[in-house]
């Protein structure tokens, strides 16, 4: 079960950054690892960064900078913890007709490449599916797969291949910059 | 299966230390109980090429597990020289192989020599094979063939190549080398992924999924020009490409429509047609030996199983049942058997099917077997597995008795497919 639980702790931990101030003192050990150790945190007012994406999508404070899905084995649906991302994601979309996205699906290691290749065809296509539901449009999205072949963790536990079962949602500006 | 108590390694001298020249060294793990026992003799003639090619017969002949060398003491005579078959009877060798090394008027190099059945005491034919220096290994491969077939009956495979990717530094390399692992070339290099290359029939192009244009995408590789065309690029996940058997289409696998269906395409990218009609997944096409169907993997039925449906679509037919999880199916050259990858208690595993009988057999003890591919002579199915966390390639005789490993030092080797015959 800890292999379901990582990805829901990981997400439930940076939903929570997103939305609430950081506490002054105490708690929060990843912020405060991850901090420059001025106590600092710099924020720049909207723009684009250097991959050419307005900021709201790639500022960890933003949840539209959450771009990851994750799944259970043998499994393509999206699950209800993570509605709420894909609907941030539709809303986004359809106020921005002008951006695309390419949705990468991935699986673990075990078992056939190609077959594999076509589940991650498949979790790809279901978030793909909520996405339309959702009002966006079919010529905003590609849907490819890289099946097991380009891991995010590249070991052979049940973290990591809890960790590869996963869409990863990326963006193009209309300006024909960004992560794809 | 009977263990050959002496391991026997033929781990060959690295030429160089680069990637590109990295040799697969091969482990014999397993042999045939009844091999039949033959001595080549030291070929007369240029004493280096003589060596080259004797040894190269000797080792293929050896390294199939269904003969067993019988020492030839030192002995070096021609293809003409008078043949004392009681000698040879009494030593143990059932045939014997000799022959003569000599330089053509046009520099090249032939290679003679004549087989004999000591037990008959008869000649069983010969042959001459001319060759360039650097291609007579490829003389001794045809050598061996030449035998393989008279003792045993069937064709030989000695003269073929296998194609393979090995991951290294980061890096994807598509290579092709002499069955024996020998004589290594790349011709891909890519730091993406590379998956699931096919020979054509005709073995001078490869088909092959490439993840450079950061999606799979499907090419076709000529080998000896390097030119390569996009056969499949559409919208979604182009993927899983199979030849037919007259090398003039590929069954291939879009998502251009959602998940994955079969499609068959020409070999130009022209003529795409829809083959399945699913909502979920069908993959991994591959022609019968007839040319007339197409087995495939799909979960329509809730898991992973073989289906197989005529090349035109219409009726599809389940045709494995045991287990929830069967897949990448590869018919036999010979059109007798199936092979298939089935996960047993967690454990992936080669299976073959004989296909009149629809009996299943397990072939490995492995966990993580991967993309069987048949010698053309039906005989060896060559597959991906695992053996010390690094990928390694296999090679099992379809009965099951006889196993090789080939591996590479620097790096995983994996997605194997065996070429055609010699043309």
């Amino acid at each position: 079960m800890k292999k379901l639980l990582i990805p829901a702790l990981l997400s439930a931990l940076l939903a929570a950054c997103s939305t609430t101030p950081l506490p002054e003192d105490g708690g929060a050990p990843v912020e405060s690892r991850s901090g420059s150790g001025t106590g600092v945190a710099p924020v720049t007012a909207g723009g684009v960064d250097a991959s050419g994406l307005p900021r709201e999508l790639t500022d960890p404070k933003s949840k539209l900078s959450q771009r990851s899905i994750y799944f259970d084995l043998d499994k393509y649906e999206v699950k209800d913890e993570y509605k709420d991302l894909v609907a941030a994601h539709a809303k986004y979309l359809t106020a921005n007709k002008g951006f695309k996205v390419l949705l990468q699906g991935n699986t673990d290691e075990r078992g056939s490449r190609e077959y594999n290749l076509s589940l991650g065809q498949k979790r790809a296509e279901a978030v793909k599916r909520s996405l339309t539901l959702l009002g966006v449009k079919d010529d905003q999205i590609e849907s490819v797969s890289l099946g097991e072949e380009k891991p995010k963790n590249p070991g052979h536990d049940e973290a990591a291949w809890a960790e590869n079962r996963r869409a990863d949602i990326l963006y193009k500006a209309p300006d024909g910059r960004g992560e794809f | 299966m009977t263990r050959i108590s002496r391991r026997v390694f033929l781990a060959f001298a690295l030429l160089a230390t680069g990637l590109a020249q990295a040799q697969l060294s091969i482990e014999i793990t397993g042999a045939g109980a009844n091999r039949i026992p033959v001595a080549i003799v030291d070929f007369p003639g240029d004493f280096a090429a003589s060596r080259v090619v004797t040894t190269t017969v000797r080792n293929d002949l050896e390294r199939s597990g269904l003969f067993k060398l019988v020492d030839h003491n030192g002995l070096v005579f021609d293809e003409n020289a008078a043949i004392n078959y009681a000698d040879w009877k009494v030593k143990g060798a059932d045939a014997l192989a000799a022959g003569s090394i000599a330089r053509s008027a046009d520099g090249r190099m032939e290679a003679r020599f004549r087989l004999y059945d000591t037990q008959k005491g008869v000649s069983l034919g010969g042959a001459a094979y001319v060759t360039s220096n650097t291609q007579l290994r490829a003389a001794g491969h045809r050598i061996a063939d030449y035998i393989y077939e008279k003792l045993t009956g069937e064709k030989g495979v000695f003269s073929t190549r296998i194609a393979y990717v090995v991951k290294a530094r980061g890096q994807f390399l598509l290579q092709i080398a002499d069955s024996d692992g020998q004589n290594a070339a790349t011709a891909l290099t890519s730091i993406e992924p590379i998956i699931s290359p096919v020979w054509s029939p005709d073995g001078n192009k490869l088909a092959y999924v490439s993840f450079e244009k950061k999606k799979p995408v499907i090419y076709v590789h000529s080998l000896s020009s390097g030119q390569r065309i996009i056969v499949a690029n559409f919208k979604g996940s182009n993927s899983a490409p199979a030849w037919s058997p007259d090398g003039r289409k590929l069954a291939i696998v879009l998502s251009k429509d959602g998940n994955s269906q079969i499609y068959t395409v020409n070999a130009d990218g022209s003529g795409l047609q829809r083959v399945t009609q699913s909502s979920g997944i069908d993959t991994e096409p591959r022609y019968s030996a007839d040319g007339s169907s197409i087995f495939f993997t799909s979960d329509r039925g809730g898991s992973p199983q073989v289906y197989q449906v005529g090349v035109g679509g219409g009726d599809v037919r389940r045709v494995t049942f045991e287990g929830n999880y069967n897949v990448s199916p590869r018919p036999s050259p010979d059109g007798k058997s199936l092979a298939f990858i089935s996960r047993r208690e967690g454990r992936f595993q080669l299976a073959v099917m004989d296909l009149a009988s629809r009996q299943v057999q397990i072939l490995s003890d492995s966990n993580k077997d991967e993309s069987p591919s048949f010698a053309p002579n039906s005989r060896m199915i060559l597959i991906a597995t695992e053996t010390g966390g690094r990928g390694v390639l296999s090679a099992v005789s379809s009965d099951g008795r006889i196993k090789q490993r080939l591996s590479i030092a620097a790096g995983d080797v994996r997605e194997p497919a065996w070429g055609p015959y010699y043309q």
